[in-house]
């Protein structure tokens, strides 16, 4: 790369040079995981490392901080971070390195914090390993930046536990403590993928701010395209360990040149796949699972019979044969736990299921076999659901034997073609298999006891974009050849589109909106359901701060679950629109023009 | 059960403590076959008699050959010893799998029960034991499998906890799988390797115990003989610098030391 004439460049703050990691397993041969990979990034950039898992971009992103897995190495090539040749550092001088002048923000904050200590103990810890300032200066200064960050009051925020904090907040003082040193360099590891949609909005725009204040050099690693476009200058994007392709994010989002980066937007972009979407004329078909008046909750019953703490209050919920039902909201919301007394592994105080016209007990252990059989759970991390001592055909036949069916060879092969894996896969144990592969295998196993209605549970949400997109499409075919109903749980708003026949929106355990998905273009919705559509990312660099424009400074810190049952709206505390009446009675369910039934106090032309 | 499931178990036995103890087993059973002379013949005048040609490991305080002695006790500590953890963990491992299964009351009264057994230091469970009802092989193997029985308990049933809380345990249940088949199909396969290494373990507890029972003059009593009585009965060798008390209290140093460093070199390895 030649500088253009004329122009005077800064050195770039960090300089990778064909970058060669290698890694093995266990005595197996070493096989690269990077292969030549060179980028620069200049003083107060930020670069995003786009690709999907086993892209390579978590790794760079270590080696940069000299730091390579167990049973990885830097094999080759050259790293210089502000000066500093990162590849030729002794441990001293990397452990001098890391923390002061660059800093990593991880995945999963929650895991990162030590559930024992309080917060600031933790936040000011690099600062005074490094030597860097005293400890009142220290707790100042994370003071400051919880200010910047918008946490909730943050002068007492620090003598807090980890446990007493959400998923937002926690990856927000992450950020605090990455920063506390003043580093000059900033990794960031899908620091939002783990959090809701509309959490992830208040994350991003505290890293913006601080980022605006502080000034630092960055490197933004996501497989996500809209979080790249509202955080990155430029932007890489790999595919195992090679550069795919490398440019400013205007350019690579809006004008790919690769094939591969334009497989990745195209996987990004939602689009409908549903195209047997039904007209649902409910009040004529019998539902095959009917869902009434479900409350489940627990600390026994308080005063008026109910549980004191609720998490599903009075939810209803009919899904007819053949449709594919959709369930969405943020975590907390109840979805899961709707979905796990459906499957008969959460009891419930009151209100019932039926399914094909009979009563569900709410115990798995008190159904009929052909009950059991018919419902069938897959549920989200395909690593904890399948046997890892168990051969894929073994864990197909089974389901096969168990249920009285013939488990032949060409039976199993059939069910794996079904989710299109090749039959020569059942003598695979799952460790040996990807994401993908193991969710696919997840789904054959459920469609093993050949069942009249699926739960799914947030199926995709572990998986990268092109794999998820491929999961959903497999759904939407089996729907088509085997005529099941599809229950879908996620808080995916594009997934939920792409697929759902009718979506039911939860809301700290009340259903505010249930709603045929055409309907979900036209208003009018319930405020909390286009509160979640305006949260999806979308692919304009402006995007972001038209949102928080749009919210203003309405604070986000109430908790879902603490709004008292029985008494007013549920979501009273954070409506935009509320009005006197919300706080004291709860709103009655209408129907809307387009067939949204919506539970809220004002009317069509209020919430158009 | 298809050959590529048993071909996992297999792989799940630590290769060079597999190995070791193959090695034992072998000289247990083949030990006496291989033995020059009869165990209980005197077969020289001289006692305490070195290292020769034809006595290859001298002569014991009888005039023994302390070679097929040797053999014999070592054949009768391995075995003894084996089929006391044997039963141990076939117990410990089962009943410590259906407790974490159960939970509840069922997991509350096994551990009570197993925490009072483990309570009482292990020699002196053992010699009320041998007090109570005789010296003989079948007591001493009960006596052992009971003391050892708890501590197979606690290894498998933290081991099993963290399975049985994994999604593939509940769509076995939900799929309606009686305990028996979670146990042995989705749980067992998925804790072997630290089990057989808790097996070895148990194992080198067991030789300890029962040698010391022996060299109190509790174990096994004449004519059998194992490794901790051809100790006791040496003893006076000692002051000879004779091997027939050295070689039997070396066996018990290799067996128990070679098979925990086995052991522990099979650790830390990644899956």
């Amino acid at each position: 790369m030649t500088a253009q004439s004329g122009i005077i460049q800064p050195p770039p703050l960090i300089s990778v040079r064909n970058l060669r990691l290698t890694g093995r397993r266990g005595r197996g041969p070493e096989t690269p995981i990077v292969d030549d990979v060179s980028f620069d990034v200049a003083e107060k950039e930020m670069l995003a490392l786009i690709g999907e898992s086993g892209s390579g971009k978590t790794s760079i992103a270590l080696a940069l901080t000299g730091y390579a897995r167990r049973g990885c190495r830097i094999a080759g090539g050259n790293i210089r971070v502000a000066g500093y040749d990162v590849t030729n550092m002794s441990p001293a001088e990397l452990r001098a390195f890391r923390g002061k002048t660059i800093a990593y923000i991880a995945q999963n904050a929650g895991a990162a914090f030590n559930p024992a200590l309080p917060l600031m103990d933790q936040v000011i810890e690099p600062a005074l390993l490094h030597h860097i300032m005293p400890r009142r200066v220290a707790i100042e200064r994370a003071i400051f930046l919880f200010e910047l960050m918008a946490l909730p009051s943050p002068g007492t925020i620090g003598t807090r536990y980890p446990h007493e904090l959400s998923g937002g907040q926690l990856q927000r003082l992450m950020a605090a403590t990455a920063l506390i040193t003043g580093p000059e360099m900033v990794i960031f590891d899908e620091p939002t993928t783990a959090l809701d949609v509309t959490t992830q909005i208040e994350v991003l725009e505290a890293f913006r701010t601080v980022r605006r204040e502080e000034g630092f050099t960055g490197v933004y690693v996501t497989h996500d395209l809209a979080v790249v476009a509202q955080m990155a200058d430029r932007a890489v994007v790999l595919k195992n360990g090679v550069v795919q392709e490398e440019g400013t994010t205007e350019q690579i989002l809006s004008a790919p040149r690769h094939a591969y980066t334009q497989a990745l937007l195209a996987a990004n972009t939602p689009q409908i796949r549903n195209d047997t979407a039904q007209v649902t004329d409910s009040g004529k078909a019998v539902p095959v699972l009917d869902v009434r008046d479900l409350v489940v909750g627990y600390g026994g019953a308080g005063p008026d019979g109910r549980p004191r703490h609720t998490i599903l209050s009075n939810v209803s919920l009919p899904v007819l044969p053949g449709e594919t039902m959709g369930i969405i909201g943020e975590s907390g919301c109840g979805k899961s736990t709707l979905i796990r007394a459906i499957a008969g592994i959460q009891p419930w105080t009151s209100g019932g299921i039926t399914f094909e016209g009979e009563a569900l007990a709410p115990r798995i252990e008190a159904r009929s076999a052909s009950q059991r059989r018919h419902i069938q759970l897959v549920a989200q991390n395909a690593d904890l659901v399948l046997n890892p001592a168990m051969s894929v055909g073994d864990t197909l036949r089974r389901v096969l034997t168990f249920n009285g069916d013939a488990a032949t060879e060409a039976e199993i092969g059939r069910l794996l073609d079904m989710v299109r894996l090749p039959s020569v896969l059942a003598d695979r144990f799952p460790p040996e298999l990807s994401g993908g592969q193991k969710q696919r295998v997840n789904l054959a196993r459920a469609l093993a006891a050949r069942p009249r209605l699926v739960l799914c549970d947030e199926i995709t949400a572990a998986l990268d974009t092109v794999v998820a997109a491929a999961i959903l499409d497999l759904m939407m075919e089996l729907k088509r050849e085997l005529g099941i109903a599809w229950l879908f749980v996620t808080h995916d708003l594009h997934a939920l589109r792409s697929v759902c026949d009718r979506v039911a929106v939860l809301y700290a355990g009340h259903r505010v909106e249930f709603t045929p998905v055409s309907a979900l273009e036209a208003p009018p919705h319930h405020p909390y359901t286009r509160r979640l559509e305006n949260s999806v990312p979308e692919m304009r660099a402006d995007w972001l701060s038209e949102v928080i424009d749009r919210r203003g400074q309405t604070s986000d810190t109430v908790s879902a679950l603490s709004s008292s049952p029985g008494k007013g709206c549920c979501y009273a505390a954070r409506c935009p629109v509320r009005i006197a009446v919300c706080e004291v009675s709860v709103p009655p369910v209408w129907r809307s023009p387009a067939g949204a039934l919506i539970s809220c106090h004002l009317a069509t032309q209020d919430l158009s | 059960m298809t050959v590529a499931s048993l071909a996992r178990w297999w792989a799940a036995i630590p290769r060079i403590p597999g190995a070791l103890i193959l090695f034992w087993l072998l000289l247990a059973v083949l030990g006496p076959l291989l033995a020059p002379f009869a165990p209980g013949e005197v077969v020289s005048r001289t006692v305490f008699a070195p290292i020769s040609a034809h006595h290859l490991l001298g002569t014991d305080y009888l005039g023994r050959d302390v070679l097929t002695r040797l053999l014999c006790g070592t054949s009768s500590t391995v075995l003894l010893c084996a089929t006391a953890t044997l039963l141990a963990c076939t117990g410990g491992v089962f009943l410590g799998t259906i407790a974490a299964l159960k939970q509840g009351v069922t997991d509350t009264l096994l551990s009570r029960f197993m925490d009072g057994v483990i309570s009482i230091p292990s020699l002196l469970s053992a010699l009320v034991a041998v007090a109570a009802f005789g010296s003989s092989v079948p007591v001493l193997v009960l006596a052992m499998s009971l003391i050892y029985m708890p501590g197979s308990y606690r290894t498998s049933r933290m081991l099993a906890l963290s399975i049985v809380r994994r999604d593939f345990v509940l769509a076995a249940r939900m799929r309606g799988e009686k305990a028996g088949y979670i146990v042995l199909r989705e749980v067992l396969p998925n804790m072997m390797g630290p089990v057989m290494a808790d097996v070895g373990l148990r194992f080198i507890y067991a030789v300890r115990l029962l040698s010391n029972l022996s060299f109190l003059g509790v174990g096994l009593q004449p004519p059998l003989t194992d490794l901790g009585s051809l100790t006791r009965e040496n003893l006076l060798g000692l002051v000879y610098g004779a091997p027939a008390v050295i070689a039997p209290a070396l066996t018990i140093a290799v067996l128990t030391v070679g098979l925990n460093l086995a052991l522990d070199s099979n650790r830390g390895e990644p899956d």
